[in-house]
């Protein structure tokens, strides 16, 4: 291949500033962590929140659960951030649709952070449903046989064991934020993709470029990976599911 | 182990070989010309999905002098779309011969790959709404001003926003086309782009009147058709095509053609006149670098 290869570029100064293409990606880094943590937080409690939901026996409860899984989860990505940037402004009052599109502070990160955490909220709510009604039925009737009442069972009875249970799929669901989280480029934070695509434009090294981008990206998956795990592992109680005799 | 290592890096840092693309075009039977989807009006598809532009129609011409010269006059070509971020690595890697799009003749550029002259030039520019009353780069200050990643416009705001002190808050579409849609859905009070694009955006627009192309010149930008480095008979045979267009004043036709008469999808005209930069170049066709038409 007739390529003109350049390791050293990363320490090369960007054109027409001072900065190197070395902080272009740390700065695209710390937005990809940024989104991804952000959006994962809201993840959690809202998927836990409407994962549990999704058993109750309250009917309008479990619907409200089921429309939200379904609404998130049946658009894609890309589309559910163009809807938020592009046509949720639109729908607003005029002078409120203006100051989100104008004034409204860091708009791009909270934007995408909202969004992914919304799409997110809905892959983790399936996996804590999933997890609960894993658990033998007994359980459930036992807790309320002692007079816990619902929330109560749900508490300190249902929830702690299903939360452990899915821990493993929920690793993978961590992984993928920090991955979905390059679809932020398209509405313009400055993420790593958003980095990359401007550092191969700007440089003209773009092997090099993708090849830096894809080990970051990797890096980040496998620190969430071994994260979970350690949770994974100091949660573990003995005689339960998967636990150390 | 170490010797896998030490063969890697020989790979990859191997000095570039001398390319010819004219014994691998002559081998293969084909020759791929790299096209771009929305780069109006010289290189999109048309409403059939079907490449054409001035640039398809100047890299046909090329095709044609490979025929006469290789006797293939059943040579096949091919296309393959290409965006701002792969066009360089796919004419390196061999996949693409003739980069048939609207890349910037620059300097990190020729580094990597070869232009042929220069057969269209841009003036970087801003479109913004008429009724925002904005006529030049001062009345930014503070404003947001949209651009496409990965486009040069972005290292020229950047350049000129410290030259002038201006404070741009800039934004970012991941195409045109979402740029343009930051312009009309008032995120963005300016964008900033090549003019000829930007006439194209607005002349499909949903109200053309609505805006105009105004302020300074931030570049001129020498637009050619790319090719491998290092590969002097394929960049010699491409250099005379295109010099005998220029030479036989063919290439004012297809100038007429593409800027100044109706084109597809929507049959509108850009109504976009040859500027006098392209005039001298046609008079006396060069491959020098956008730095070097900035110096001046």
């Amino acid at each position: 291949m007739n390529y003109n290869w350049n390791w050293g570029i990363f320490l090369d100064q960007v054109k027409g500033g001072d900065e190197t293409y070395l902080d272009w990606l740390a700065t695209g880094l710390g937005w990809t962590v940024a989104v991804s943590l952000t959006a994962w937080l809201m993840a959690l409690l809202l998927g836990i929140a409407i994962g549990t939901l999704r058993t109750l026996p309250s009917r309008p409860l479990a619907t409200f659960g089921a429309a939200w899984v379904e609404l998130f989860r049946n658009l894609p990505l890309l589309v559910q951030m163009f809807l938020w940037f592009f046509v949720v402004p639109e729908l607003l009052p005029k002078d409120w649709g203006l100051w989100v599109k104008r004034d409204m502070p860091a708009k791009e990160f909270i934007t995408a952070a909202v969004c992914l955490g919304l799409f997110t909220s809905s892959r983790v709510a399936e996996q804590v449903r999933s997890g609960i009604q894993s658990l033998p039925r007994g359980q459930m009737h036992a807790a309320l046989a002692m007079g816990f009442t619902l929330p109560q069972a749900y508490r300190h009875v249902l929830l702690p064991q299903a939360l452990r249970r899915v821990i493993p799929p929920l690793t993978s669901e961590f992984m993928n934020v920090f991955k979905n989280s390059s679809v932020a480029f398209a509405i313009g934070v400055m993420e790593l993709t958003f980095q990359a695509r401007q550092m191969q434009e700007d440089s003209e090294q773009g092997i090099e470029t993708y090849v830096a981008v894809t080990i970051l990206y990797f890096l980040c998956a496998i620190i969430a990976n071994r994260g979970m795990a350690v949770i994974e592992a100091r949660s573990r109680i003995p005689g339960l599911i998967g636990g150390s005799h | 182990m170490k010797r896998i290592a030490i063969a890697a890096c020989s790979v990859l840092l191997a000095a570039p070989a001398l390319a010819d693309t004219l014994a691998k075009v002559k081998d293969s039977g084909a020759i791929t010309l790299g096209i771009r989807e929305s780069s109006y009006p010289l290189s999109y598809l048309d409403a059939s999905q079907k490449p054409i532009g001035y640039h398809i129609d100047i890299c046909n011409r090329i095709a044609d002098a490979v025929k006469t010269q290789l006797k293939l006059p059943a040579l096949k070509v091919q296309h393959q779309a290409v965006t701002s971020q792969n066009r360089i690595p796919l004419v390196a890697n061999g996949t693409v011969d003739l980069e048939c799009g609207s890349t910037t003749n620059n300097e990190a550029r020729q580094k990597q790959v070869a232009f042929a002259p220069t057969t269209f030039v841009t003036n970087v520019r801003m479109a913004v709404k008429k009724s925002s009353g904005i006529k030049g780069l001062p009345e930014l200050n503070g404003k947001p001003v949209a651009t496409t990643t990965g486009t040069t416009s972005v290292q020229l705001m950047r350049g000129h926003e410290k030259g002038k002190g201006v404070d741009f808050k800039e934004v970012y579409g991941k195409d045109h086309a979402d740029s343009f849609l930051m312009l009309e859905t008032d995120r963005a009070v300016a964008f900033v782009m090549d003019d000829n694009l930007l006439a194209g955006l607005i002349a499909t627009s949903k109200a053309p009147a609505d805006y105009a192309i105004v302020g300074e010149v931030l570049s001129v930008e020498p637009i050619a058709i790319m090719l491998r480095k290092d590969d002097p008979a394929f960049k010699k045979l491409v250099d005379e095509a295109v010099k005998a267009l220029m030479k036989s004043g063919e290439i004012d036709k297809l100038y007429a053609k593409w800027f100044m008469a109706p084109i597809p999808p929507r049959n509108a005209s850009l109504n976009f006149p040859m500027s006098d930069k392209l005039k001298e170049l046609i008079k006396a066709p060069s491959d020098a670098p956008a730095e070097a038409f900035n110096k001046k």
